[in-house]
Formats: structure tokens, C-alpha cells, sequence
């Protein structure tokens, strides 16, 4: 394996599995919030115990993304250092602002939401999960301003030295990719939460224990989860893809298949990518749709890969396509489901339709998989570029940090992140074990941690 | 502009030192100072509210340095690959062994994470002393501004080190030995009857081990690099900062004698500081020196962001500290006097 590659599998490893956590705990926090505001006008225990269960879900879920988001910050200097070296002037900005407004926040915050119900009021209590889920989402943000940058740099201008220096703060921060980014990967987190309290709710529901937690889970669950899965196709979804055929248009190219320019391009819903021949094997097809969905017009002339040299093809191809059909083919299941679920909700009738019960509780990964998925076809996309048409990846990575040390290295990671999977999966069981207690303290407190989780 | 953020960024780090500091110390004498259960929960309740949020101190300074030095950020943190990847992997072991140690009502489970949370611990405290260390001693760059350090290669001080050699491994000694009476300090704020009168006892013991291990780095650093005094040597008020360290020692151990856990934690503080501020002064305007030819050494100007980037940084670095400090006065507040057993949550 050369050198780059192993960079680009490291960072790929450790981000892929670091998300997994963030997504749900931004998902929840919203979902902590809409709990804890209801507890709070109707007076209503339920969503208290409710909002408590899911803080222990929530606190381990938050470790696991502190201490696997600490290698993220580190990674862009020991692994990428070419890249940091130029351009850290602009994106090391949005890194240390998230590390100055958001991590301080969260971690504040935190603990007082879950150390202090008891001395706070129930106001302040309240206020405590709220800056949490400001914290987290600010941070969020940030990120999201960084990769937006790296898909499509503005407000910038490169000095004598040859170092990369931000020309417009406010423009950095206003970055058109970054709000459209932020806005399809926040609704994104709170599909996963939704899907999560969702399945919870589904599961105590079939299995009769805490029949009343899971109905609160699942009411509020379905509710944003309809939302949010809604949004997450128009307008996210769709403004984010035209905005992304109009400045990375050989991703979209690669993403839907298109080899040749076509007028009244056709979308592929099934095939698989033959690069070789530059055709789709046994595609299904729907004619005009992809003029349409880009341009508003099935007329429209759709710029396939044949415009692009070679060497600006997106790289590995056929995992971009198929990132970002399971990313799209998962979106509209989502809907789907949630619709009906919504439906039933509103006629009173979801908590007897095991039919639909069922898929709710089994459906809680694919969120995990569609939301990687997403940020695959974003970060594969932009390839081969690790600043889009201005820095190659192949010029980013860190000349002096040999092969050998990265295997090294990214087995270590393996291997940590398999134990820590282990441990999480353990808890989460025993959480769910022990499930929404009612009471003050019911037997979770006699035993409660003096820490975090 | 490249002193003012010289500065910011090493009063950053100054404060990851002190806050994480202590819950440093506190890992590192966990299994000595506690001897039952109830006590060593209380240990953990001592640093629990609050340890993650010190750690973000280490990570922002990180982002700093990252906007502020880019060529430093990307120099040092590729060059010293496998000792910083080994510190992630420690902050990942003690971050989840502080938080999954509560879960299990099990002993062997308990006992295994009081473990890995003083092992991790005391490695971080060694390797932060040794980073420092090797910064002090320098690097050999290369023309790129690059290099690549082996974890050790002879032990020696040469002109092909590694990350560990004696020197640097001192470093890591004065480090592990001062975080821990830090740590020793704080406990006997924060805790009554016997682990209280434990740390103290500690704390009066690792002193001299302290005060002799401070005595013999300054020589050592002097002798590692000739140069370490020229700024000292043109602006003799520095010399202030050395002083301190010496008054902040001598601080240390008559408060802690005299059962003023407050003020001796607070001359901690302080000796703590002044060992850095002291580092600070003989490194600058360097950031990272060579270990050969001096002209490759990084330094404020040449690692230096643009200026629009570091004026723009000023305004919201200054907004945001102001915030940070504020939640830390509202947690510090909330959490303030002796800790103790009775729940204050609902059980997470």
C-alpha cells in the first residue's frame, strides 16, 4: 500500500467511526430539549424520566465522540501536514473556534445537566440541556464551515510564502456550501436520533416493559423523524445537489453514473459502474429525471464524465456511485416509513400496528449507514482534490510519516476502536436492561456514577 | 502580531497544565492514596464534573496553534507522529476509563479501569514533560522545515535524537513527580479526614523529591542547549520567572505544612506556571529549534499566519476566552467544597 492511500484509509477509519457517535448525540440533544420543554409546560414526569433515560444513552454516545474527536483535530497535523502547513491559516480558524465556543460550552454544560437536577431548578435544568444541544450543534458547524472550505474554497487568497490566508471572515463563515452542508447533515443527526428513540420505543412496546416510556419515545421520535426525513430531501437535499452539479460537477458526474454528457439525462436507481467500458451494467433507469432534478427542465444538457481529463475523475469511482445511491435509495425508505408511522400516530392507532412496530425498531442502523454514506459521496467526490481544484490530495499528506508508521498506527486505532465498540455495546444494553425507571431515583441512583456517564 | 499570539497560545497551555494538571495528579495517585472503594470514588468525584472540560484546554490550544503556526502545527505534529498518536491512544484509554468505570457493579471491572486510568495517566504526564523536553532541545529539521523522530534511538543528546533520551525523559520525570503533588494538593482541597491527611502527607513527601528533580533540570536544560539564557542574559528582569519558581516551591511546602491546602495549591499553580512562562522565555522567538544549523530552526516569523487571519483571530479568541471563563466559574461554583458521596443526579 503507498504511503497516500494509507493516510486517506487512516483518516477515513477514524472519522467514519468517530461519527457514528456525534450523529446521534446532535440527534439527541435536540430531542433532550423537546422532552425537557414538555415536561416542563405540562408538568408531565413521564418526559423527565424520559429525558433521563436518554441522557445516560446520550453521556456514553458523548464520550465516545469526545475521546475518538480528539485524533480528528491531531490527524490533520501528524497525517496531512502538507496540507495543514498551507492551508491552516484558514481552516485551522473554524477548528480552534470549535474548540473555544463549542467544546468549553458542551463540556460545562454537561456536567451540570448531568450532575445537577438536584440542585438546579427545574428552569435551570432545562437550560442546562439546551446549551448542550447549542454546544453541540455549534460545534457541528464548524466542522462543517472546515470540510466546506476543503469542497469549495472561497474567500481566501494565497500570500508571497505561499501560505493560504482568509481574505473575508464573515465569508468563510457564510460559505453557500457550509449552509447548505450544515443544514442537510443537522437534519441528517436528527434522523438518527428520531430513528434511535424510535426503535427503543418500538422495542419496549413489543416486548410490553415500560409501555408508557415507549409510547412517549416513539410520539416524540416519529414526529421528528418525519420532519427531519422530509427535509432531509427538499430543500437540504435538493438545494445542496444543485448547488453541488453547478461547482463539482464531475462529482455528480461520477455519483449518478454519467459517463457521457446526455440532453434529458436519465437517472440510474440500480447498476453498477463499469469503468472499463464507461457504461452502467444492468441499470434501471428513468428517463429525463436527472435533467429535471438538476436544471427544473428534462431538456437540459447534463455534463457527463467525458468532459473531464482523466485525472480529475473522482477516485475510487464505483464507491462514490454506490455511496451515494444507498445515501439516496435510504433517504426515501425513510420518508416512507415515517409518513406511515406519522399517519398512524395521528389516527391513535401506531402503538397496536405491530406491522409497523416492527420495522421501526429493526430500522435504527440505517441511519448510521445512510448518513455514512452521505459523507462518503461528499468526501469521495471531491477527490482527487483535497482542496477542490486548487490542492491535490496526492500533495497533501505527510511526506515524512512513512507507510510502515501509518499501518502502524491505523491498526493501533483498530484495534482501540473494537474494544470501545465492545464496552459501548455492553452498556447500552445494560441501559436498556434497566430502561426508564419512574420514581426519584428508582434503583439507578443507589449505584449512580460520580462521573459523567 | 507573532508575539502577542506566542503568548496567547502559551498562556493556553499554561492552563491546560494547571486544570488538567491536577486530574493528571489525581490519576496518578489514585491507586496509592485511596484505599477503599468509597474513597476511591471520591477521588474520581473530586476531578468528575470537571476533568473533560479541562482537557478541552488542550484542545483548543491545539487549534490555536494549528490557525496561528501552521508551519509549526504541521511540522511538529508530523515529526513527533508516533509519541503524539500514543498520547491520543492514552487520552482515549483514561477518557474511558473515568466514564466506564461506574457502570459495573463488578470488581474486577473497577479494578481494571482503576488501572488503566493510572496508567494512562502517568504516561501522559511523562509525555507531556518529554514533548516539552524535546522542544527545549530541539529538532533536526531539515530544509522543508520537516523531520522525523524516532520514539529513541541512543539515548543520547545527540545530533540524531529521539523523542526519548536522558533529557527528555528527566523532563518527563520532573513532569510525572510535579503533576502528582499538584494533584496531591488539589485532593487535600477537595476531600476531609484520612484521604485528605494521605495527600498531605504525600504531598510533603514528593516535595523534596520535586524541589531536587527542579534543581537538577536547570543545569541540564543549560547544558542541552548552550543558548537557553540569551534572552535571560539581555532582559534581567526575566529572571523574575526563575525566582518564582524557587519562592513558589519554598510556598508550596510551608502552606501544606501549615495545613493551608488552598494556598499551597494555588503556589502549585504558580511553580507550575513558572516553569512553563520560564521555558516560554528561553525559546523565544523560536517555536521549534534545529538540533543542527541554526538557520532552520521555525520560528515566529517565518511559521507566522497571514495578518488578516491573526487580527480577525484576536477579536473572536478574545470573545470566546471570556465565555470559556465564565462557564468555568459557573461549574467550578456549582461543584465548590468537599466532595462527597450522596448523589447529585439521577443516577447517570
Amino acid at each position: 500500500m503507498t504511503a497516500l492511500l494509507l493516510h486517506r484509509i487512516h483518516f477515513a477509519f477514524t472519522v467514519t467511526y468517530h461519527y457514528l457517535f456525534p450523529q446521534l448525540t446532535m440527534g439527541l440533544a435536540l430531542l433532550i430539549v423537546a422532552l425537557k420543554t414538555v415536561a416542563l409546560r405540562r408538568n408531565d414526569q413521564r418526559y423527565n424520566e424520559a429525558a433521563r433515560f436518554w441522557a445516560r444513552i446520550f453521556a456514553i454516545n458523548f464520550m465516545i465522540g469526545v475521546v475518538t474527536g480528539i485524533p480528528m483535530e491531531f490527524q490533520f497535523g501528524t497525517n496531512w501536514s502538507q496540507f495543514s502547513r498551507w492551508s491552516g491559516g484558514v481552516i485551522g480558524q473554524p477548528l480552534a473556534m470549535e474548540g473555544v465556543f463549542s467544546f468549553f460550552l458542551e463540556s460545562a454544560f454537561l456536567g451540570l445537566f448531568l450532575f445537577g437536577e438536584k440542585r438546579l431548578s427545574p428552569r435551570a435544568h432545562w437550560a442546562s440541556a439546551f446549551m448542550v444541544f447549542l454546544g453541540s450543534w455549534i460545534s457541528g458547524f464548524f466542522i462543517i464551515v472546515t470540510n466546506a472550505w476543503m469542497q469549495h474554497p472561497v474567500a481566501y487568497r494565497v500570500l508571497p510564502n505561499g501560505v493560504y490566508e482568509v481574505t473575508s471572515f464573515w465569508g468563510l463563515l457564510t460559505n453557500p456550501w457550509a449552509l447548505l452542508q450544515y443544514a442537510h447533515n443537522m437534519s441528517g443527526a436528527v434522523i438518527t436520533g428520531s430513528f434511535v428513540m424510535c426503535s427503543v420505543g418500538a422495542f419496549y412496546l413489543l416486548e410490553d416493559r415500560f409501555p408508557e416510556h415507549g409510547k412517549v419515545f416513539l410520539r416524540v421520535g416519529v414526529i421528528a423523524g418525519l420532519i427531519s426525513c422530509v427535509t432531509q430531501i427538499f430543500p437540504t437535499g435538493d438545494l445542496h445537489g444543485r448547488y453541488m452539479a453547478r461547482h463539482q460537477p464531475a462529482a455528480v458526474a461520477a455519483m449518478e453514473g454519467l459517463f457521457s454528457s446526455q440532453r434529458g439525462a436519465g437517472i440510474v436507481l440500480i447498476g453498477q459502474p463499469n469503468e472499463e467500458k464507461q457504461t452502467i451494467d444492468n441499470p434501471l433507469a428513468v428517463n429525463d429525471v436527472l435533467s429535471f432534478l438538476i436544471y427544473g427542465t428534462t431538456k437540459a444538457e447534463v455534463q457527463g464524465l467525458d468532459r473531464f481529463p482523466r485525472d480529475q475523475w473522482p477516485e475510487p469511482l464505483p464507491l462514490l456511485f454506490y455511496s451515494y445511491h444507498i445515501m439516496a435509495g435510504l433517504g426515501t425508505y425513510f420518508v416512507l416509513l415515517m409518513a406511515i408511522a406519522a399517519f398512524l400516530l395521528w389516527r391513535g392507532k401506531l402503538f397496536q400496528t405491530r406491522w409497523v412496530l416492527w420495522p421501526l425498531m429493526l430500522s435504527f442502523p440505517l441511519p448510521y449507514i445512510a448518513n455514512t454514506a452521505g459523507w462518503m459521496t461528499a468526501e469521495i467526490g471531491r477527490q482527487p482534490w483535497i482542496i477542490y481544484g486548487v490542492m491535490r490530495t496526492s500533495e497533501g499528506y505527510s511526506k515524512y510519516v512513512s507507510a510502515g508508521n501509518g499501518l502502524f498506527t491505523l491498526l493501533g486505532f483498530m484495534g482501540m476502536y473494537t474494544v470501545l465498540s465492545i464496552l459501548f455495546i455492553v452498556l447500552i444494553y445494560r441501559i436498556m436492561e434497566k430502561g426508564p425507571l419512574p420514581g426519584e431515583l428508582g434503583h439507578a441512583g443507589k449505584h449512580a456514577s460520580l462521573t459523567f456517564a | 502580531m507573532g508575539f502577542i499570539w506566542f503568548w496567547l497560545v502559551a498562556v493556553m497551555l499554561v492552563a491546560y497544565v494547571l486544570f488538567d494538571g491536577f486530574d493528571l495528579g489525581v490519576g496518578i495517585l489514585h491507586p496509592f492514596l485511596a484505599r477503599r472503594e468509597e474513597e476511591r470514588q471520591l477521588m474520581l468525584r473530586a476531578i468528575g464534573p470537571v476533568w473533560d472540560g479541562n482537557e478541552v484546554w488542550l484542545l483548543a490550544s491545539g487549534g490555536t496553534l494549528y490557525f496561528a503556526f501552521p508551519l509549526l502545527y504541521a511540522s511538529a505534529f508530523s515529526g513527533f507522529y508516533l509519541a503524539l498518536m500514543i498520547v491520543l491512544w492514552l487520552l482515549i484509554m483514561r477518557g474511558a476509563s473515568i466514564e466506564l468505570r461506574m457502570q459495573m457493579e463488578i470488581g474486577v471491572w473497577r479494578s481494571f479501569f482503576d488501572g488503566l486510568f493510572f496508567i494512562s495517566s502517568a504516561l501522559l504526564a511523562i509525555f507531556f514533560g518529554a514533548a516539552l523536553a524535546n522542544v527545549i532541545r530541539g529538532v533536526p529539521l531539515n530544509e522543508d522545515g520537516y523531520f522525523f523522530l524516532p520514539l529513541w534511538t541512543n539515548w543520547r543528546v545527540g545530533p540524531e535524537p529521539g523523542i526519548l533520551d536522558w533529557y527528555s525523559v528527566l523532563g518527563g520525570v520532573v513532569a510525572f513527580v510535579a503533576l502528582a503533588v499538584h494533584g496531591a494538593l488539589y485532593l487535600a482541597v477537595k476531600t476531609e479526614d484520612a484521604l485528605q491527611q494521605r495527600a498531605r502527607v504525600f504531598a510533603r513527601w514528593a516535595w523534596g523529591v520535586l524541589a531536587a528533580l527542579t534543581v537538577i533540570s536547570l543545569p541540564a536544560s543549560i547544558i542541552v542547549r548552550g543558548d537557553t539564557l540569551v534572552n535571560y542574559k539581555s532582559y534581567p528582569v526575566t529572571f523574575v520567572v526563575p525566582l518564582m519558581v524557587v519562592l513558589s516551591l519554598v510556598c508550596i511546602c510551608r502552606f501544606s505544612r501549615h495545613g493551608g491546602d488552598r494556598m499551597a495549591f494555588a503556589s502549585s499553580c504558580i511553580y507550575l506556571s513558572a516553569m512553563l512562562v520560564g521555558a516560554a522565555i528561553g525559546l523565544y522567538p523560536r517555536l521549534l529549534p534545529s538540533s543542527g544549523d541554526a538557520a532552520r530552526d521555525i520560528t515566529i516569523p517565518k511559521a507566522l499566519s497571514g495578518p488578516h487571519t491573526l487580527h480577525v483571530g484576536l477579536a473572536w479568541w478574545a470573545l470566546g476566552m471570556l465565555l470559556a471563563l465564565t462557564y468555568f466559574v459557573i461549574v467550578y461554583r456549582m461543584f465548590r467544597g468537599k466532595v462527597s458521596l450522596d448523589s447529585g443526579g439521577y443516577g447517570h
